[in-house]
């Protein structure tokens, strides 16, 4: 019972990058042309809304379902990795149409052959694994 | 109010809706970033017994694995009965650009030049979304997010790193636009 929550949150997930036509090639595509509004207006969206409740938790101290304070990590500092990796990441998204949680959404939708492209996801994760001690971060 | 919900959801509906998730995430004592669950799966596939970086307890991040699970069957729910079986609405301009490199304007949601079955059985075709699919997978863990973890909640928590990453996302990604793809389709 504890997760049926985050299935309920992930099937909306799915339910809103299928129905906002994030999950499309096309959109990717369109977005990295800057062809239209649509992918920016959603992230925009979403960071705008999201920015403001961010600042409203640790102006209030406000605390999740536990009770327990909500807790931001700031990530370690760097440029190379994020940079870098952000560009591989970026090569990888504008030609397979899709980041990792579009993936399973187009698998679900009945697009198999996206199970490719999500099991590649994994291989290439578990290379990042391997060989992450001898590139640069 | 069914017709309404089939038709394409305006974009700042679909933003609002992924920033409750974010927050509704966050109320229930987790964050928001999907690409971790990469590394949660070659964890629990055993790559802990090879490689050190998956040598964690994965069971804490089930909860992620569920929210995976749920998004498969949203995008299941969404093409059964959500769908209105338009193609997506993409603009003039990019049918237009895309055409010049083979690719026809939209009849669903995805172009079949490079998602159908015939596709996917040629070297080409598999070796597009196998290497895409790769350097998406590489490319996140190396970032340290995907585009929920970095673009989503990494900017609204104003991260810099998050701001770095995403500028990388776009690098690649005019990259593959302007300069690679015209030689790769």
């Amino acid at each position: 019972m504890k997760f049926l929550k985050f299935l309920l949150l992930g099937t909306l997930f799915g339910i809103v990058m299928a129905k906002s036509e994030a999950f499309s090639w096309f959109r990717i595509q369109e977005m990295f042309r800057f062809q239209s509004f649509h992918m920016y207006g959603i992230i925009g969206t979403a960071v705008t809304l999201g920015a403001i409740g961010v600042a409203l938790i640790k102006r209030y101290s406000i605390r999740d379902a536990k009770g327990n304070p909500i807790t931001f990590f700031p990530k370690e500092r760097s440029v190379i990795r994020y940079l870098l990796g952000g560009t591989i990441f970026g090569l990888g998204w504008a030609l397979s149409g899709a980041c990792p949680g579009p993936m399973v959404v187009n698998i679900g939708y009945g697009y198999l052959a996206m199970g490719v492209v999500f099991l590649f996801a994994i291989i290439g994760t578990y290379l990042y694994g391997a060989i992450k001690d001898k590139i640069p971060h | 109010m069914l017709e309404f919900i089939q038709q394409p959801w305006t974009w700042w509906i679909s933003g609002t809706l992924i920033a409750a998730i974010m927050f509704l995430l966050l109320f229930f004592g987790q964050s928001f970033g999907f690409s971790a669950n990469l590394r949660t799966i070659c964890s629990a596939a055993g790559g802990g017994k090879f490689v050190k970086f998956f040598d964690f307890n994965w069971r804490s991040q089930l909860w992620n694995l569920v929210f995976l699970l749920g998004a498969i069957l949203g995008g299941f729910i969404a093409s059964q009965f959500l769908s209105n079986g338009e193609p997506v609405q993409i603009s003039q301009s990019t049918i237009a650009d895309l055409a010049k490199l083979g690719i026809a304007a939209p009849t669903s949601a995805q172009p079949d030049e490079l998602f159908s079955m015939q596709s996917l059985l040629t070297w080409k075709g598999f070796l597009i979304l196998a290497t895409g699919g790769l350097m998406v997978g590489f490319g996140s863990r190396y970032a340290g997010g995907c585009t929920s973890g970095h673009a989503i909640s990494g900017l609204s928590d104003l991260q810099v790193p998050s701001l770095i990453a995403v500028i990388g996302f776009f690098i690649g990604g005019l990259l593959m636009t302007f300069v690679l793809l015209p030689f790769i389709l």
